[in-house]
C-alpha cells in the first residue's frame, strides 16, 4: 500500500514529493525513560507539490499539518518513508548540500511576534540569509531594500526591533526574510491566523501578488477553509496524521468525496444566507488520540457512514477521479454535497 | 537610493536606557544595594588615600588597642591598624567576587547552553554532572578541591567556581530548551545557520537578562565562600588583609579584643548585603517571572 500512489520516477521531478512519509515522536515514560509508545504525527503521507502551484493543507489542530511542513526543509527528520525536494532525499542530505537545498525554500510561521530574533534589528534579520550566502555590502543592502519594498514595508522599520512593530509589520518582515534569496518554495504555516481579520486580507493579497511577481510555489497550511479556497490550486485534507483527500480547490468544495471533508466544509459558516439551512454533516465526539489511533479508518468512530469494514481495514489513498485522491472505503457509494443546491 | 537607507546603522537598543533607569530608581532594594556597593567600590578604589596606615605596618608598642582616637577600629596583636586592613581588604573581596562569578558564569552558561540546545546524550551527561555538583555541600567540596590544588587565593577562587556553576547551568539549560523551539530559531535552522551560530547569535543574547540576574545573586555567595576558606586558612595567607584572614586571627582574642572580629564581619555583611539587594532588585526589574 505505501507505494500505491507513488509511480515510477517521472522524467521531471515534482518540486516536493512525500513517499509514505512518517514522523513518530517517542513518548518518554517509565522508570528508565524507555519508550514503547509514539505520537504518530504524520503517518504514511504520500503527496506531491508541483512547481508554481499553491497546495493548501487543511486539518484540525493536532492533525499533523505543521509536522508535515517541518519535514520538507529537514527541520525534522522523517521516521520512515522519504521526503524528496526536487528529487533529492532530504533525510540523506547533510551539511552544505542540505543548506543549498534549504536556500531554495522559505518558511513563514504562525506567530509573527516570535518569528524574528528579539535581540536583532529587523534589518539584521532580513539580511541574515544574504550574509549566510556570502552576499555583503552594497549588494546586500540593495536587495534588503528591494525586498522590503516588495512586501510593502516602510524603510523606517529596518532599524527597529521586532517588538516595536505591529503584528502585520512583523509578518511582512518574516515574509521578506523568507523570499530574499528568491526561493522556489515558500512554506506558509498558518501565516495569518495570529492576525486581525483586516490585516489577514492584506497579507493574503500580498502573498498572491508575490506569487505572480516571482513565481513562487506555496505550501499553505491553515485550518481556515475559506482562506484555503481563496488561496489554493489544490487542497489536501489531513486527519489524524493521514491525508484523507486531495483535490483541486473548487472540486473539493463542490463535491467532497470524504465524509471528513464534508464535515469540515459544512462546519464553516456559509457567506450566502440562503445556504444557512443546507445539509450539515456532523461528526460525533472529539478526534481520537494520535498515540493509539483507532484501527482501520481513523474516522470510523465518528463517521455517520461507517460500516464494518471501516474499523477493520485502513482505506488506501486511491485515485477517485482525474487529479483527485481519496482515502475512504465508501466514497463511491456516498454522494456528499455541501455547497449551493444541496 | 540604496545609500540613503543603507548608511543608517541600527542605533536603538532593545530597551531604551532612560526608562530603565527610572524603573531602577523606583526599586528600593536596587537603590539601597547600589548605594552600599558604591561605598565599597569607592573605598576599594581610593584605599591608599583613605587608609591611615599601610595594611601591614606593625606597631609593637600599640598592640590590641581598643578603638579610639588615632586607631578608629583598634589594632591587632602586631599593632596593625584594623581600619586600614579592612579598607585594603575590600579590594580582595570585590576582586574575588567578580573573578569567581566570571569563571563560574562562563562554565555554567556554556554547559547549560550545550545541554539545553543539543538535548539527548549531551544533556543527560551535563545534567548528571550538574545534579552531582548541586547535591554535594559546596564548602566541603571546595575544601576537597583546595586540598588537592594546595592553599592560596587563586586556587580557592577556582574551587569556589567549580562548586557553584551548577545554578547557571540549570537555568540556562531550561531557558535554552524553551528558546530552541521558538520560530525564530527554527527559521534560523531552515536558513542553514550552524549550531554554534544559533547558540551564540540567537539563544545566548536572549538569556542575557537571566545571566545578569544569576550572576549578581551568586556574587555574595562567592565572596562569603572565599572568606570562609580564607578563615579556615586555605585562601589568602597572612599578612594579606583578606577579611577572612582578619577574622580568623581575631578569633583568638575574641574575649579581650572582640572588635578585631566584629568590624571585618560588619564589612563583609555590608558588602554581601549590597550585592544581594542589587541582585534581587535586578531580578525584579529584568526578569519578574523569576520572583520567588
Amino acid at each position: 500500500m505505501p507505494m500505491a500512489t507513488a509511480p515510477q520516477a517521472p522524467p521531471s521531478w515534482p518540486l516536493v514529493r512525500l513517499d509514505s512519509a512518517r514522523k513518530y515522536f517517542p513518548i518518554r515514560g517509565g522508570l528508565f525513560g524507555h519508550s514503547a509508545r509514539y505520537v504518530r504525527a504524520v503517518n504514511n503521507v504520500s503527496m506531491t507539490i508541483e512547481r508554481g502551484e499553491t497546495f493548501g493543507l487543511v486539518g484540525e489542530s493536532g492533525s499533523g499539518k505543521t509536522t508535515l511542513a517541518r519535514l520538507i526543509p529537514g527541520l525534522l527528520r522523517p521516521s520512515g518513508g522519504r521526503v524528496l525536494y526536487d528529487g533529492r532525499d532530504i533525510a540523506r542530505t547533510h551539511g552544505g548540500e542540505l543548506n543549498r537545498l534549504r536556500r531554495r525554500m522559505g518558511i513563514v510561521f504562525q506567530d509573527p511576534a516570535s518569528s524574528l530574533n528579539p535581540r536583532s534589528p529587523v534589518r539584521a534579520s532580513i539580511r541574515r540569509p544574504l550574509d549566510l550566502q556570502g552576499v555583503r555590502g552594497r549588494e546586500a543592502e540593495r536587495r534588503v531594500l528591494e525586498t522590503i519594498d516588495r512586501v510593502n514595508l516602510g524603510r523606517e522599520v529596518l532599524d527597529r526591533y521586532p517588538h516595536q512593530l505591529s503584528g502585520g509589520q512583523q509578518q511582512r518582515a518574516s515574509i521578506a526574510r523568507a523570499i530574499i534569496l528568491n526561493p522556489e518554495l515558500v512554506i506558509l504555516d498558518e501565516p495569518t491566523s495570529a492576525l486581525d481579520v483586516s490585516i489577514q486580507a492584506q497579507i493574503l493579497n500580498l502573498l498572491q501578488s508575490l506569487q505572480e511577481q516571482i513565481r513562487l510555489t506555496y505550501l499553505f497550511i491553515t485550518h481556515n477553509l475559506s482562506i484555503v479556497r481563496y488561496m489554493s490550486d489544490r487542497i489536501g485534507v489531513m486527519y489524524l496524521g493521514k491525508l484523507v483527500e486531495v483535490a483541486p480547490a473548487e472540486a473539493l468544495h463542490d463535491r467532497p468525496f470524504h465524509p471528513y471533508t464534508a464535515a469540515l466544509l459544512s462546519a464553516s459558516p456559509p457567506l450566502n444566507p440562503r445556504l444557512r439551512d443546507r445539509k450539515r454533516y456532523r461528526l460525533e465526539g472529539d478526534p481520537p488520540s494520535l498515540i493509539s489511533p483507532p484501527p482501520g479508518c481513523g474516522l470510523h468512530p465518528r463517521c455517520p457512514f461507517a460500516v464494518e469494514v471501516c474499523s477493520e481495514r485502513t482505506p488506501p489513498l486511491v485515485e477517485a477521479a482525474a487529479r483527485r485522491l481519496v482515502a475512504c472505503h465508501r466514497w463511491e457509494e456516498l454522494t456528499l454535497k455541501v455547497g449551493p443546491g444541496a | 537610493m540604496a545609500s540613503t537607507g543603507g548608511t543608517r546603522p541600527p542605533r536603538r537598543s532593545p530597551m531604551r536606557v532612560w526608562p530603565l533607569v527610572r524603573v531602577a530608581l523606583g526599586n528600593g532594594q536596587l537603590v539601597v544595594g547600589a548605594i552600599l556597593l558604591l561605598v565599597v567600590l569607592l573605598i576599594a578604589v581610593f584605599a591608599e588615600s583613605l587608609a591611615p596606615r599601610a595594611y601591614d605596618a606593625m606597631d609593637l608598642t600599640n598592640r590590641l588597642r581598643a578603638p579610639g582616637p588615632g586607631m578608629l577600629l583598634g589594632t591587632d596583636q602586631f599593632g596593625r591598624d584594623t581600619l586600614s586592613r579592612i579598607i585594603y581588604g575590600s579590594r580582595i573581596a570585590l576582586r574575588v567576587g567578580l573573578i569567581v562569578v566570571v569563571i563560574e558564569g562562563v562554565l555554567g552558561v556554556s554547559l547549560g547552553l550545550l545541554a539545553g540546545y543539543y538535548g539527548g546524550l549531551a544533556d543527560r551527561m551535563i545534567s548528571f554532572l550538574t545534579d552531582i555538583t548541586w547535591a554535594l555541600p559546596p564548602i566541603v567540596l571546595a575544601l576537597a578541591i583546595v586540598t588537592v590544588l594546595g592553599p592560596g587565593l587563586n586556587n580557592v577562587m577556582i574551587a569556589i567556581a567549580l562548586v557553584s556553576w551548577a545554578g547557571y547551568a540549570r537555568l540556562i539549560r531550561s531557558k535554552a530548551q524553551g528558546l530552541k523551539n521558538m520560530p525564530f530559531v527554527e527559521a534560523a535552522r531552515a536558513l542553514g545557520e550552524s549550531d554554534l551560530s544559533i547558540m551564540f547569535r540567537y539563544i545566548l543574547p536572549n538569556t542575557f537578562g537571566l545571566i545578569v540576574v544569576v550572576a549578581s545573586l551568586s556574587l555574595p555567595g562567592a565572596i562569603l565562600s572565599t572568606t570562609a576558606l580564607s578563615f579556615l586558612g586555605l585562601g589568602s595567607q597572612p599578612p594579606a588583609p583578606d577579611w577572612g584572614v582578619i577574622l580568623s586571627e581575631g578569633i583568638r582574642f575574641l574575649y579581650d579584643a572582640p572588635f578585631l572580629s566584629i568590624f571585618p564581619g560588619l564589612a563583609l555583611v555590608w558588602t554581601v548585603l549590597g550585592f544581594t539587594l542589587l541582585g534581587e532588585g535586578l531580578r525584579d526589574i529584568l526578569d519578574p517571572r523569576m520572583k520567588a
